[in-house]
């Protein structure tokens, strides 16, 4: 385990998790530094989209504890989450596809923290995603889907994060715009804002992240720096097809 | 020109009236929009807005327009306080909790009236009651003009709340996706209190604009539920435009048809209209494919 000096943005403590009497994640604990991009890998149902809804509050965990910027976060709602200072680009972008773009990205600083930056953050935003500006009056609903992610994503920094986390951000994109998405995701973690990356595709994750967690049913198996984990035989084998 | 002139009257009264449908219908696909709540109780808060009325007619003499003003604080908190109360409970279980908890509560509101004012109808007098404004050769109805007039700018003031302010803007983003509204920051529970609330204190208002043209009964609510739904799924369940034109319909086929084949079946002939756009089109008048991202 590779310990960060300072203390972590978010940590995250023998966590159990699951859906009704079945439980689906067992004793996880990792943690993600002040601006560390942070990987959390691993197949189809081996918990990670799990462990990510409990930590942006989408379930309460059955036992475990989430520590977020200093604050014990065990139970809270999204939205509360979300007012202190933790983004969310969820899965499937849950974004509002008769809404305009701009309306979209407007709501990403719903909140007072965000509000009186917003104009800076729309500037800001637009520069990040120049794909985006001409398309500022269009509904969400007709950009394409590599787009779409763009706008998730673009409206997560609308409110001015203390920290990102993501969930799947190349599911359902070509593989050419899988590697644009995590280039992105690397440019703004390069901007220092943490962000942990939950995603299937391990080895674009390895390949932007510093570090990484490879979950399987439910445990962590392994971590450590992405560059180690790349060399890793077992990570190899399982993940990488080599 | 006889009967041009009675088209033209016929014409307007439709109007004026599905202006008032197209008020009840907006208030109920609103709050389908937001909660996907069927509220079985719309029609009775239109006529908890009529006894209103009538008490602060009665009472304080008060013109029924100005006493919509002074009780809609109070007509939105009773509202607001049923959804924390009753449908906040219901919030993500099955569609057929929260559609008996609603006609639960219809059940309550108009055996509530039943209690206190009687079952005996119940009128207003007005001044203008059977003041009437002549436009050319068609004469309209003082009350009926006001009704269609105020309904008109609650639905307006409605639209600009929902496309220009920020706390519309909120409603419109959990009505669109609730978990994305969550996740920027929008307390969507209270989203959902705020819309029922206001959907509710809209048929409200639709019953003190009624109030000077019809009588009160304490069961008066159920029919406007009926037309409630008319109205919205001739438009297009969740929206207002929609509502708008299907109010109108609902108007235009009840006048036309009361004055062209037999006033005894009024409020069939809404109901056949509703019948044959449910045939040919099944979508609502107005509606597109409901699109879910």
């Amino acid at each position: 385990m590779t310990a960060p000096k300072a203390k972590p943005i978010l940590e995250v403590d023998r966590l159990d998790l699951g859906y009704g009497e079945l439980q689906v994640v067992f004793e996880v604990s990792l943690e993600v530094a002040r601006g560390e991009l942070v990987g959390l890998v691993g197949g189809n149902g081996s918990g990670k989209s799990t462990v990510l809804r409990a930590i942006s509050g989408m379930i309460t965990p059955w036992s475990g504890e989430i520590g977020f910027d200093g604050l014990k976060v065990n139970g809270l709602k999204p939205h509360q989450m979300t007012r202190l200072g933790m983004a969310h680009v969820p899965m499937g972008r849950q974004l509002f596809p008769n809404l305009t773009v701009e309306e979209n990205l407007s709501l990403g600083a719903y909140l007072r923290r965000a509000r009186h930056n917003r104009s800076r953050n729309l500037e800001r935003v637009f520069e990040l995603f120049p794909d985006l500006v001409s398309k500022r009056r269009q509904p969400a609903g007709s950009l394409s889907g590599g787009q779409q992610q763009m706008l998730a994503i673009a409206r997560a920094l609308m409110l001015d994060p203390k920290m990102l986390i993501m969930d799947e951000p190349s599911l359902g994109l070509a593989p050419f715009l899988v590697k644009e998405a995590m280039q992105v995701v690397r440019r703004v973690a390069d901007m220092g804002l943490p962000i942990l990356l939950v995603e299937q595709n391990v080895r674009q994750v390895l390949l932007v992240s510093d570090r990484a967690y490879v979950l399987e049913n439910g445990r962590l198996v392994i971590d450590g720096p992405s560059v180690d984990l790349m060399d890793n035989p077992l990570v190899k084998k399982a993940y990488l097809g080599l | 020109m006889e009967t041009a002139v009675a088209l033209l009257q016929n014409i307007s009264g439709g109007i004026l009236i599905g202006g008032v449908y197209a008020l009840v219908g907006t208030g109920l696909s609103l709050i389908f929009g937001v909660m996907r709540v069927i509220n079985f109780a719309h029609g009775e808060f239109l006529a908890v807005g009529m006894y209103l009325a009538l008490v602060g007619h009665a009472a304080f003499g008060l013109e029924p327009y100005l006493a919509m003003l002074l009780v809609a604080p109070l007509g939105f908190f009773v509202a607001f306080s049923i959804e924390r109360l009753v449908l906040s409970r219901l919030v993500d279980s099955p569609e057929q909790s929260t559609l008996l908890a609603t006609l639960g509560l219809a059940l309550i509101l108009s055996n509530a009236l039943l209690l206190l004012f009687g079952a005996e109808p119940k009128t207003m007098y007005v001044s203008y009651a059977t003041a009437t404004v002549n436009l050319g050769r068609v004469t309209l109805s003082i009350p009926l003009l006001l009704a269609g007039f105020v309904a008109t700018m609650i639905i307006l003031a409605l639209y600009l709340f929902l496309t220009k302010t920020e706390p519309g803007r909120a409603v419109r983003a959990t009505a669109e996706n609730r978990l994305g509204a969550e996740l920027v920051g929008i307390n969507t529970l209270a989203v959902h209190s705020v819309v029922f609330g206001l959907g509710s204190l809209i048929a409200m208002a639709a019953g003190f604009v009624l109030m000077p043209l019809l009588f009160a009964i304490p069961t008066v609510g159920a029919g406007f539920t009926l037309k409630a739904f008319v109205v919205t799924v001739l438009g297009g369940m969740g929206s207002i435009s929609g509502a708008i034109g299907g109010g109108l319909v609902l108007g235009l086929a009840e006048v036309l048809g009361a004055s062209y084949l037999s006033t005894g079946y009024r409020d069939a002939y809404g109901l056949i209209a509703f019948l044959a756009v449910l045939l040919l089109r099944p979508e609502g008048l107005f509606g597109r494919t409901i699109k879910r991202v």
